[in-house]
């Protein structure tokens, strides 16, 4: 395995909308450390100020105060274009629906976050096959138009699509919401596999504690504070090393 | 994004709905296509006038009886109703004026004229053998007057083939034959060939007879309705003309000039003056064309702004995967400049096939200018940047959190 470093760093986060009268505080103070090739599970009911925190810790928003390190470097200040960069280069999403662009294939879904980092075209082609198989495609639906496809397929593009610019962190926001359970089981299955063979550091954000338990670790988050932060012992998570 | 990702992102996005995007573009085809049809049917009336004008001679000056005017009116002014011009004006001016190749008078009279059986009205014009030199006539059959006839002071006349129609039936040979002219009668001694032309100062709905005719039958003085004069060159016209305007002032013992009881108009004149005529109508003609591709444009941004709701969580996915404001922003607007662009590529087509039909069908003779169809190209992606540009932005400035969550 490899050594466990500070990836992730988060301190006394803060996220308050509005202001005066209307202000409302999203998140109350939350602090934790993720290590590389963790898979950590947030959870919380809705309300609870998980997606606020998905949003901060997916550099898709800034917090009000406290810092935010992802990988030594602050995110917590950064400008709009900064915050691009970040998410284009460290980060990879898969998020419950609207996954995939339509009329586009499998393959050109995938290939979209290295049109974005101006990869040239051999390259975007061989790294999206990589990463397509890694997600567990069979080859036959790479070029399927996405609304081709089953849930559960679109499910793996899009793991595949966060896989693609080799992120530090993938955050999956409910990716099993829209999947029946056999499915979801699978695309959890997935994310372990990625985890355990692949040294992904992996944020699962939920709020069903059976998709919780796939994870090694699970932050419970409630009123924007943290509940608990436990490792997880439960039968489902499959300890393959 | 290289051009090539745009290209192909832009080119999903138009295509994925094609009946939107064709009456968007419609909206610029017709805008483009009205311009160049528009601008073609101007140019071709505008040559069409001067080459009209051309034909009435070449580096002629008009000397009319009358006051100074602005260009605009010499044309008709006072002509008729002013006698201060006379026959020894012409001679003066030709034995005078330095650089003149031929001068030759004119009498202008409208009368009924009769053949036995028929008769027509036409303008009757009393001149010399400079005559068909100046105006660039041809004769088709038979002579011109010639200083015989007109020292002679004969009853002889030269017709328009309009009039050799009205009197005497296409296709026949009048000469020798007699024509009644106010109860006179005169005998055909040519025809003119036919020049075209319409109106009522149709060169082949005339008759011409001598000078000294005119004068003495119907006029009964020496004065002339006008005095045209062949420069020997274009370089020299204007030279030519204040040379006239001096020895006339001299001999009608004018001091000032303003107070002129003649006007000169060389031909360059007239041709400009009713070039302006035409640019101007070619201008209205372009304003309202472009009217219709400023609503065109309001079609596009129209098609864009909805295409910018449509695809908000597109937007919002294309963000959190890493694109920068600058990526979403150029996508769209590349999605307006090729909407617009390609729109004006046919438009140019169909307006080129517009004045192609218009001239084939022998309305009016078109001319496409190369000019135009760069301005309209030019001016279709400017109306793709200026009218793409509102929405880009919006498109760009969405939050990706809020795109996102977009029902």
């Amino acid at each position: 395995m490899k050594p466990i470093s500070d990836m992730l760093e988060i301190k006394n986060v803060t996220k308050t909308y509005g202001s005066g009268n209307a202000a409302f505080t999203a998140l109350c103070g939350v602090s934790f450390d993720i290590h590389e090739g963790e898979f950590v599970a947030i959870m919380g009911p809705s309300g609870s100020g998980k997606s606020t925190l998905m949003h901060i810790l997916g550099a898709l928003d800034t917090p009000t105060s406290g810092s935010y390190f992802l990988e030594g470097k602050d995110v917590s200040k950064l400008n709009d274009n900064e915050l691009a960069d970040i998410r284009r280069e460290k980060i990879g999403f898969v998020f419950q629906a609207f996954n995939l662009l339509p009329r586009a294939t499998a393959l050109r879904n995938v290939m979209l976050p290295l049109v974005y980092e101006e990869t040239n075209p051999e390259e975007r082609e061989s790294r999206a096959y990589t990463a397509l198989k890694a997600a567990g495609l069979g080859e036959e639906y790479f070029s399927h138009l996405s609304n081709q496809l089953s849930g559960g397929q679109i499910q793996r593009v899009a793991i595949a699509r966060a896989l693609v610019n080799n992120p530090s962190l993938i955050l999956a926001d409910e990716p099993t919401g829209n999947l029946d359970s056999k499915t979801g089981e699978i695309v959890l299955g997935t994310f372990q596999e990625l985890n355990t063979q692949h040294g992904r550091t992996i944020i699962l954000i939920t709020h069903e504690p059976d998709i919780a338990e796939y994870a090694k670790r699970i932050i419970h988050i409630k009123d924007g504070l943290i509940l608990s932060d436990t490792p997880n012992i439960s039968k489902k998570v499959t300890y393959s090393l | 994004m290289t051009a090539n990702d745009i290209f192909q992102e832009t080119y999903t996005a138009l295509t994925s709905n094609k009946t939107r995007t064709g009456l968007t573009m419609l909206g610029i085809i017709i805008g483009i296509s009205s311009v160049i049809a528009m601008t073609a049917i101007g140019a071709g009336a505008q040559r069409s006038i001067q080459a009209s004008i051309q034909s009435i001679g070449s580096n002629l000056i008009i000397v009319t009886p009358g006051a100074q005017r602005g260009p605009g009116y010499q044309i008709s002014a006072g002509r008729g109703s002013a006698r201060t011009l006379r026959l020894e004006d012409a001679d003066a001016i030709a034995s005078q004026v330095a650089s003149v190749k031929a001068v030759a008078p004119e009498l202008s009279i409208r009368e009924q004229v009769t053949a036995p059986g028929t008769n027509t009205n036409v303008s009757v014009i009393g001149t010399n053998a400079n005559y068909p030199d100046v105006r660039n006539i041809q004769i088709d059959n038979g002579y011109f007057i010639t200083d015989a006839n007109i020292q002679g002071i004969q009853k002889v006349a030269v017709i328009g083939p309009t009039v050799r129609d009205d009197l005497f039936g296409p296709d026949t040979n009048p000469i020798g034959q007699t024509i009644r002219i106010k109860g006179l009668d005169f005998k055909v001694i040519g025809i003119t060939t036919t020049k075209g032309g319409s109106g009522f100062n149709s060169q082949d709905n005339m008759i011409f007879i001598p000078i000294s005719s005119a004068q003495r039958f119907f006029a009964g003085d020496t004065y002339v309705t006008t005095i045209d004069v062949e420069a020997e060159n274009q370089q020299v016209m204007t030279q030519v003309q204040d040379d006239i305007t001096s020895l006339l002032l001299d001999r009608h013992k004018i001091s000032d000039p303003t107070m002129a009881d003649f006007s000169t108009v060389n031909q360059a004149d007239i041709v400009a003056t009713a070039s302006s005529v035409a640019q101007t109508f070619t201008i209205l003609l372009a304003a309202v064309a472009g009217i219709s591709l400023l609503v065109g444009g309001i079609g596009i941004m129209n098609m864009m702004l909805t295409t910018v709701t449509e695809r908000t969580r597109e937007i919002g996915l294309r963000k959190a995967i890493g694109a920068k404001k600058k990526d979403i922003s150029f996508q769209f607007l590349a999605e307006a400049v090729m909407l617009t662009f390609s729109s004006g590529t046919i438009g140019v087509f169909l307006g080129w096939l517009i004045s192609f039909l218009i001239t084939y069908l022998g309305i009016i003779q078109t001319s496409v200018s190369f000019f135009s169809v760069l301005l309209a190209f030019g001016v279709s992606a400017l109306i793709g940047i200026i009218f793409g540009y509102y929405p880009a932005c919006r498109a760009a400035s969405l939050n990706p959190i809020e795109a996102l969550r977009y029902e």
